[in-house]
């Protein structure tokens, strides 16, 4: 059987189960809608949790990322992984004991202020909006390159799938399809690396097969050094970022990953405080089999393609060369007409242009894997994509129905009209990011990566204090989390965009001028996110200081998180 | 639950949160940024140290650390007398 037909077959069988969990999980009440009802298992939230987390990005492009950058990959390998730490360790526990619905719930009351409320709801929006756009397009392009079909045809599909098992199921719909989609993704992620390493290496655990030895008896990552430096890139396992650079995005991608809403909401489905810790740990082991083997499948596939590729003559390199040429991610170019490809670091000679996602995409054929795999890739990079973009979905509609319209425009809203409100603002949301996944603005891709500054400069700082420091009033929460994130978007739009300086055409030319600059190269946008979150904390604790103490009662909800005991046992579990 | 023993739950509280942040530093920011360089010249059978902290260490380093969070908390929990 085909390629296209095994496709079919595999996201039929899939879409098909999340359609039925969807009617199966429906949700009632407007707790379930928002929270599951509180009673999602630790095992299965830390599951969702994965699932929510992982996009299109770490399943698609973050090995081919790794892959064309070496050393410096490890800034999204530790930063993405490294958050749920301070997750579980700083934030989890007590906003479960807390107990409400939304991040903006937390902000709201433990700031005693409308005005922090929709401060935090203004941010949750920017944050999940910039990311959910480009999951939408993500399950366009992985439709496209799958089935044949257009990328705006992709989009529609995912957005009515999307639509009704948001809209139907909320967070209750959610949480247990994302459960499926991470076993879903997981295997689909996991067969191929194994085949692939067992093929180079002899051993059949990626993590381990990166670090042995190939046939001829060097070693795989020492062969892939020497092949970088021949070709006049830099060495593999070496870095060309600046080391600060590195230590601030790998900062801001942590940090970022503990302040998006859309991760902080799944700790408030579970029953206790205890599996909320429990949880966050579960979500980084269902991560982590993924995270530790994107290295692995970045180095197999970067010494696949250049021992493949690299010096061979054009009419004799294998058919998937051809097809993904069709695609558009493979591009070549034979500058010297002498029929060789010449794949190398100097920009004026190299003859081939390679997209970061081809790594994951094409590698189970540039394998020769059985095309089972190949279609299993496909259904797994939709998963990917639909998980992350539902979970978001669903924050920006709470965020509309329960932050705004319940808690500052009518409080006296009914449970069915909440119900009703919740399901309309996912209704729009869907609608909102299917427009952007099929016109997308040109900043999407570049501010996906920014959410995570975003997220690090605003809330992260707002809600650690809020645990942290008894003392943390409104007026210190609000300045620093209007300071910390315009502080963001100002560098953003100055050092991504260049608006200041003449538009995007600028933008290479201003790298230069990356502020905390020692001599090696500043900081990058992407990092600072990490300056931001620290001016934040700064600003908050001053004017804390300078500003009256919280009254009574919000001390006493501070000591009351600190604790376990004494929550309200969450009912209503599937 | 007395003032005092809140304090003391909260005190110990902060102590783990101290250690295991330290390991979660050290693991990620020192092996595997500021001294990758030197770490690279040890190698542990294909792999340069720094460069396995950086893309493979760090993640199980973090895995265990929430582990040992957990299990640290829930005896502390017992201990005081405030679980659920």
């Amino acid at each position: 059987m085909g390629i296209l037909a095994w496709t079919w077959i595999l996201v039929g069988i899939s879409f098909a189960l999340y359609i039925g969990i969807a009617i199966w999980a429906r949700a009632g009440t407007s707790k379930e809608f928002y929270i599951a009802g509180g009673g999602v298992s630790p095992v299965m939230n830390g599951m969702a949790t994965a699932a929510d987390w992982m996009s299109a990005a770490s399943f698609i492009s973050l090995a081919g990322i790794v892959s064309f950058t070496g050393y410096d990959g490890a800034v999204y390998i530790m930063g993405w992984t490294g958050g749920y730490v301070l997750l579980a360790l700083l934030l989890a526990p007590y906003l479960r004991k807390f107990g409400k619905f939304t991040v903006p719930d937390f902000i709201g009351d433990r700031y005693y202020s409308n005005t922090a409320r929709i401060v935090a709801v203004v941010c949750a929006l920017i944050v999940s909006f910039t990311y959910v756009a480009g999951q939408m397009r993500g399950v366009g392009i992985v439709f496209s390159r799958y089935l044949e079909v257009d990328i705006d045809t992709g989009v529609y599909i995912g957005m009515a799938i999307v639509l009704f098992y948001a809209v139907l199921g909320g967070m209750k719909g959610i949480t247990y399809t994302q459960v499926a989609q991470y076993c879903v993704l997981i295997f689909a992620f996991m067969v191929p690396a194994i085949f692939i390493s067992f093929q180079m290496t002899g051993n059949p655990i990626p993590q381990l097969g990166f670090g042995a030895a190939g046939e001829d008896g060097v070693y795989l990552l020492d062969k892939l050094d020497g092949l970088s430096r021949e070709l006049g890139f830099t060495e593999y396992t070496s870095g060309s970022k600046s080391m600060i650079d590195v230590f601030a995005i790998t900062f801001a991608l942590m940090v970022g990953t503990a302040g998006l809403p859309h991760v902080i909401v799944r700790f408030f489905t579970v029953p206790k405080v205890k599996d909320a810790r429990a949880s966050a740990g579960w979500a980084l082991f269902f991560i982590a089999i993924l995270y530790s083997t994107v290295p692995a499948v970045a180095v197999f596939a970067r010494t696949n393609l250049i021992e493949t590729v690299s010096n061979s003559k054009y009419d004799e390199l294998p058919q998937w060369f051809g097809n993904w040429e069709k695609t558009g991610l493979l591009k070549f170019e034979d500058k010297n007409a002498d029929g060789i490809v010449q794949y190398v670091a100097d920009k004026e000679i190299n003859e081939l242009t390679i997209d970061n996602d081809i790594m994951v995409l094409a590698n189970p054929e540039i394998a020769n894997l059985p095309n089972w795999v190949v279609a299993l890739v496909g259904a797994g990079g939709l998963a990917a994509a639909l998980s992350t973009a539902a979970g978001l979905l669903l924050v920006i509609a709470s965020s509309i129905s329960h932050d705004l319209i319940k808690k500052i425009i009518n409080p006296n809203i009914s449970e069915k009209g909440e119900l009703l409100a919740a399901r309309l603002s996912a209704g729009v949301a869907v609608l909102i990011a299917g427009y952007f996944g099929i016109n997308p603005p040109g900043f999407v891709a570049a501010v996906v990566a920014l959410a995570f500054g975003l997220a690090a400069a605003s809330f992260f700082p707002a809600i650690l204090l809020g645990i942290f420091d008894k003392r943390m009033n409104k007026e210190g929460a609000i300045t620093g989390m209007i300071i910390g994130i315009s502080l963001m978007l100002y560098y953003m739009l100055k050092f991504k965009f260049g608006i200041f300086d003449g538009g995007k055409d600028a933008v290479a030319g201003l790298a230069a001028d990356w502020w905390f600059n020692f001599g090696k190269g500043g900081i990058s946008p992407e990092g600072f996110g990490t300056v931001a979150m620290a001016v934040n904390f700064i600003v908050s604790v001053v004017v804390s200081r300078l500003t009256p103490a919280p009254p009574q009662h919000v001390q006493e909800i501070v000591e009351h998180i600190r604790i376990p005991s004494g929550v309200e046992a969450a009912q209503g579990a599937h | 639950m007395s003032k005092e023993n809140m304090k003391a739950y909260w005190r110990e509280n902060l102590k783990y949160l101290a250690i295991l942040l330290s390991i979660w530093f050290l693991v990620s920011y020192v092996f595997g940024i500021f001294l990758v360089e030197q770490l690279n010249t040890i190698k542990i059978g294909g792999f340069k140290l720094g460069f396995w902290f950086a893309q493979q260490g760090s993640i199980y380093v973090f895995v265990i650390l929430i582990i040992v969070y957990v299990k640290l908390m829930n005896t502390l929990d017992k201990k005081y007398g405030v679980h659920e």
